[in-house]
């Protein structure tokens, strides 16, 4: 059964009707969550619901309306956060054991940001354990549902805040996404999912995953939507070193300005050219939208990305290494869960055993073992190699073309337990999403009707370097063609 | 090499996850076989260097909300089970 | 002079040192926390030194110029670096791990030269974050035998610079001398205040022995816990000596971290072999290359100020003071003033030994006119060298004209004619004595210089004093 609303009110709107006076951040928020409070226990998007502290931030941008004080540009819309991004104050958990009931005493740059815009956060969103996983289903408080088939699982790792989207409880949500774990969710949930460059939006309060591939990004109904949000968080961040110095490129700017013109690029491999796995309906739709495109005025060819077909095997080599440093630090002695031991390395063992589950420790051994002695070279120094490769392949596409298109996920929404016996299977559903993570460029999914099984699809859009402006362009051009 | 992770694994989950990591690992075999000699290692995509900020003092974190999330505090410090072996 | 013992025969020390330093910028390397000793526990914190989850750094400014401020003061080449993550698990380390600088450091290929010559291969002097502290509760407060251990995490985050010198010392005062050598650099150069009692200074010694004539390099034990220079001589001492005794049993030193004990004088096994440690070192993907500009090099090159060997070397030259003279008045900062008084025409060795024999506290109001002044009174023989030395001390008390003290002290210059009338009279008075004399009996010179001394109520010359009585000897 589906659960997603019908005509959800866009984030612009909402912004523009509060600000306007026209509705209340109150009511609007009112309406998001009596959708939570009606169908959240069958989808579990939210590990918690921010319910006072919403309403607090709703009354007091109300009152400043009223008093014609100014508001910022995202005034009342509710979005949802990640758990994985830090909340003062607010349990922050990645949904882990391991940090359940963490109260982390500061807000991630992105949080600050929302604030300052006057968004109104609903609540955290579950995730797949440390953000690793494409279904949710290796979260440590169960699984979310997908609204449209709740029997299926909503994508990951970013499923809660792809569903609450998809399921109304929020006009917009921010996702983390480290191998397409935004975009994979958005295409099988039906919504908007973006990765900015990487460096256009700030980590400094993003638990980490893996450090040179994380991104923050929204989620949202519309492209104009997103491009609102991608304008709210992205810019400069003095705090984080890898975060970009000059402005961000606006993802607003040219959203009508259609695709006239535009030299688009299908990749190849990722229309089954190379890569296998790809379900014939999601390649249609692929298809369907390239087509569509070049009837709006672009010119739309094929072109190969030969080392894509590396992305999947370098990507499972340079994230894990990094999250295996990255995770080092949950050792139980200054917060989160601590099992005593007899000593503090015993105590380090039993508190990361306990408080892991299986994808995370699985993914901890084989990073570990791709930077130990004997091994760097061939493993983790040679992935980070294929990265140059794959990114030298695309510089060079896009001497020949403005953006690319590709498949989001290989496949529609997928029941429960469907992939979750041999991990290869899992991973394979990033394999048209991580070559944008390895080079550090923009993606998107953009909705492009269903499957043949009824089950959205989502087409990618891929762009250069900071390349957002004409990438939101392509995405709002193809949305309208829908 | 789990306990440079500081994991225990049963027997059952060393046996599943060697069997696992050696799955990963032949699909990453074909990474092996490129000849990247001629290749530079990518370990940051932004091109930027020298990337620093003023020695100037800004705002600390307020010990007892840093204790309180604690497992366990004495005296102002976070407290561990006896450490065995010194500092590598 | 030194407690240490000789090796015995035929052996070699050979050792490496590895320094520590803090430096002394404002706020940690990371993040803007107060770098300050003493404070409150884990009141310098925030989310960057703690490593909550989420946290990033930022790279202090000052802290890299320190850093190759120091390292060019070492005469090291300053190259683009990485830093990199050194993987390992402790309480003290808030992320476990360290960032650090591993195949590409800021500074390499330096030396460092010692006052007798000798001269130190530097490898290395990269960048790192210093950890958190812990403190052992219950037994004796050491770690073995603790119940429970509390960590401030003050400390974690300061900038450190750790400084490597190739295997190249092989005696115990060359070891101490270049510790002692370090610090002068680094409070000469303002980067750190070098003290060991407080730990922004700390000294680890790579220990081996081997064959003398052997060039091979033996097991080498990383002694650390080292933390003043005299117990950098006596932790080598031991250790070498229990090298040595292993080898002489017919056994070896095992390839070990080891704890300096300085109550009971002696190492202790640290880690056990087994828990050899693989640090998975990997570029920072949190943090950027440095690349130092030419520009930014040599702006450094030409604010150093004159370091101690160069200070010393310039005494040597210019001034024509003895290397040792010239070791110990750069010690005691008073090399300024000798060179001064040098430039204002007085002679290098005479003003060398009134500081080095006369001035121990200090020079005080001494100014370099006076000092001067005094100098050309003393080589014009118008005042003894005694004299001289009580007119040096009422000058650094209190200041003033050297000739305005001697009138007003009555000192004069005795005129020679003088001495020998008196050493006349005293030949009269004492034949005996005189006749051991002109035999060559040195004791009795001190007979008639006492006597002298005595008519003359100190003021004769005591040089020209034995200068009169050899000549009259003679002739």
């Amino acid at each position: 059964m589906s659960l997603v609303p019908e005509s959800p009110q866009s984030a612009t709107a909402i912004a523009a009707a509060v600000a306007a006076g026209e509705q209340s951040a109150r009511s609007i928020l009112d309406a998001h969550v009596a959708r939570v409070d009606q169908t959240e226990s069958e989808i579990h998007a939210f590990n918690h619901i921010m319910r006072e502290q919403a309403m607090a931030s709703a009354d007091e941008i109300d009152r400043r309306v009223a008093a014609g004080e100014p508001v910022g540009p995202m005034a009342g819309v509710p979005v949802a956060l990640k758990d994985n991004m830090c909340t003062r104050g607010v349990p922050t958990t990645c949904s882990s054991r391991i940090l359940e009931g963490w109260e982390p005493p500061y807000n991630a740059t992105v949080v600050e940001r929302l604030a300052a815009a006057d968004a109104v956060v609903v609540g955290k969103t579950n995730l797949d354990e440390f953000a690793m996983g494409s279904s949710t289903e290796n979260s440590a408080f169960g699984p979310t549902r997908n609204p449209h088939d709740t029997s299926r699982v909503p994508g990951g790792s970013s499923g809660g805040s792809a569903a609450a989207v998809a399921a109304g409880f929020a006009a917009v949500a921010l996702g983390s996404d480290t191998g397409g774990s935004i975009r994979q969710p958005a295409a099988l949930c039906g919504v908007v999912g973006v990765k900015p460059t990487y460096g256009a939006v700030s980590r400094y309060g993003l638990i980490a995953f893996a450090s040179s591939l994380d991104q923050i990004g929204p989620f949202a109904h519309t492209v104009a939507d997103a491009a609102l949000v991608h304008d709210t968080i992205s810019g400069h961040d003095p705090l984080d070193s890898t975060s970009i110095p000059s402005a961000a490129a606006s993802a607003s700017s040219d959203l009508a300005r259609g695709v006239e013109g535009l030299r688009i690029g299908l990749i190849s491999e990722m229309m089954g050219d190379g890569i296998e796995g790809i379900a014939p309906d999601v390649l249609a739709r692929t298809q369907a939208a390239a087509d569509a495109l070049g009837a709006a005025g672009a010119h739309v060819s094929p072109v190969s990305i030969p080392a894509a077909i590396y992305g999947l095997s370098a990507y499972y080599l340079v994230a894990p290494a990094e999250a295996s440093s990255n995770l080092s630090r949950y050792d139980g002695v200054r917060y989160g869960q601590r099992v005593d031991g007899a000593n503090v390395a015993q105590m380090n063992t039993a508190t990361r055993t306990s408080g892991f589950g299986e994808e995370v420790k699985r993914r901890i051994m084989l990073g570990t073992y791709a930077l130990s002695a004997g091994y760097y070279d061939a493993y983790y120094g040679k992935a980070q190699k294929v990265r140059t490769l794959i990114l030298e392949n695309f510089d060079k596409a896009y001497e020949d073309f403005d953006v690319l298109l590709s498949p989001t996920s290989p496949c529609t929404a997928f029941p429960f337990g469907d992939k979750t016996a041999d991990p290869m299977t899992m991973y394979v559903n990033d394999v048209c999403t991580i070559p944008s993570n390895l080079t550090g460029h923009p993606a998107m999914s953009v909705p492009f009707g269903v499957g043949s099984d009824g089950l959205p699809v989502g087409v990618q859009v891929l762009a250069p370097a900071q390349g957002e402006t004409v990438m939101f362009r392509v995405a709002a051009a193809l949305e309208a063609l829908r | 090499m789990a306990y440079l992770a500081r994991l225990e694994l049963s027997q059952d989950e060393l046996e599943l996850f060697t069997e696992q990591l050696g799955d990963v690992l032949e699909h990453a075999a074909d990474v092996e076989a490129l000849d990247l000699d001629h290749v530079e290692p990518m370990a940051h995509t932004v091109p930027l260097r020298n990337v620093v900020r003023a020695d100037v003092v800004t705002a600390t974190l307020d010990r007892d909300e840093v204790l309180g999330q604690a497992p366990a505090s004495e005296g102002g410090q976070f407290r561990v089970p006896r450490i065995l072996g010194e500092e590598p | 002079m030194s407690e240490e013992r000789d090796l015995p025969d035929g052996w070699e020390l050979v050792v490496g040192l590895e320094v520590h330093v803090e430096l002394g910028t404002a706020t940690k390397l990371f993040c803007g926390c107060p770098n300050q000793f003493g404070s409150e526990p884990n009141t310098n914190v925030c989310p960057t030194c703690l490593g909550l989850p989420g946290s990033l750094p930022v790279l202090n400014a000052t802290a890299i110029d320190y850093a190759m401020r120091l390292g060019r003061a070492l005469g090291c080449d300053v190259n683009p670096s990485v830093f990199a993550r050194k993987n390992y698990f402790y309480p003290d380390m808030p992320k476990d791990y360290q960032v650090t600088q591993y195949g590409l450091p800021t500074n390499t290929d330096g030396r460092l030269e010692l006052a007798d010559g000798f001269v130190v291969i530097i490898e290395r002097a990269h960048i790192e974050e210093d950890t958190g502290k812990s403190t052992h509760v219950g037994g004796d407060g050491r770690i073995s035998g603790a119940d429970y251990s509390l960590v401030d995490y003050n400390r974690a985050g300061v900038p450190l610079v750790e400084i490597v010198t190739a295997p190249v010392i092989h005696t115990i005062e060359h070891a101490k001398s270049y510790v002692a050598e370090l610090r002068d650099i680094l409070l000469a150069t303002g980067v750190s205040d070098a003290k060991m009692e407080e730990g922004s200074m700390r000294a680890d010694a790579n220990v081996s022995v081997r064959p003398v004539g052997s060039d091979a390099l033996r097991t080498r034990c990383e002694i650390k816990n080292i933390n003043s220079i005299r117990s950098i001589g006596r932790a080598i001492d031991y250790e070498a000596h229990r090298h040595i005794d292993l080898y002489n049993n017919g056994d070896a030193p095992r390839q070990e971290t080891r704890h300096w004990d300085e109550a009971a004088g002696r190492s202790r096994p640290g880690r056990s072999k087994e828990d050899a440690e693989d640090y998975r070192y990997f570029a920072e993907p949190d943090l950027l290359p440095l690349d130092p500009t030419p520009e930014a090099v040599a702006a450094i090159d030409a604010a150093m100020p004159t370091l101690p060997q160069a200070r010393r070397a310039a005494l040597v030259d210019v001034a024509g003071v003895d290397a040792r003279d010239a070791a110990l008045l750069v010690e005691r900062g008073q090399d300024e003033l000798a060179l001064a008084v040098v430039q204002a025409g007085a002679n290098g060795e005479s003003a060398a030994k009134h500081l080095t024999n006369n001035l121990a506290d200090g020079a005080g109001a001494l100014t370099v006119a006076a000092f001067a002044g005094l100098l050309a009174l003393e080589s014009a023989g118008k005042l003894s060298s005694t004299q001289a030395k009580t007119v040096l001390g009422v000058l650094a008390a209190s200041g003033g004209d050297p000739a305005a003290i001697a009138a007003g002290l009555g000192f004069e210059a005795m005129d020679t004619a003088e001495l020998e009338l008196l050493v006349d009279q005293l030949i009269t008075d004492h034949p005996v004595e005189w006749g051991r004399f002109t035999e060559g009996d040195k004791k009795v010179q001190g007979f008639f210089v006492g006597q002298i001394m005595k008519a003359t109520k100190g003021q004769a010359d005591g040089k020209v004093v034995n200068q009169v009585l050899n000549a009259r000897a003679a002739g």
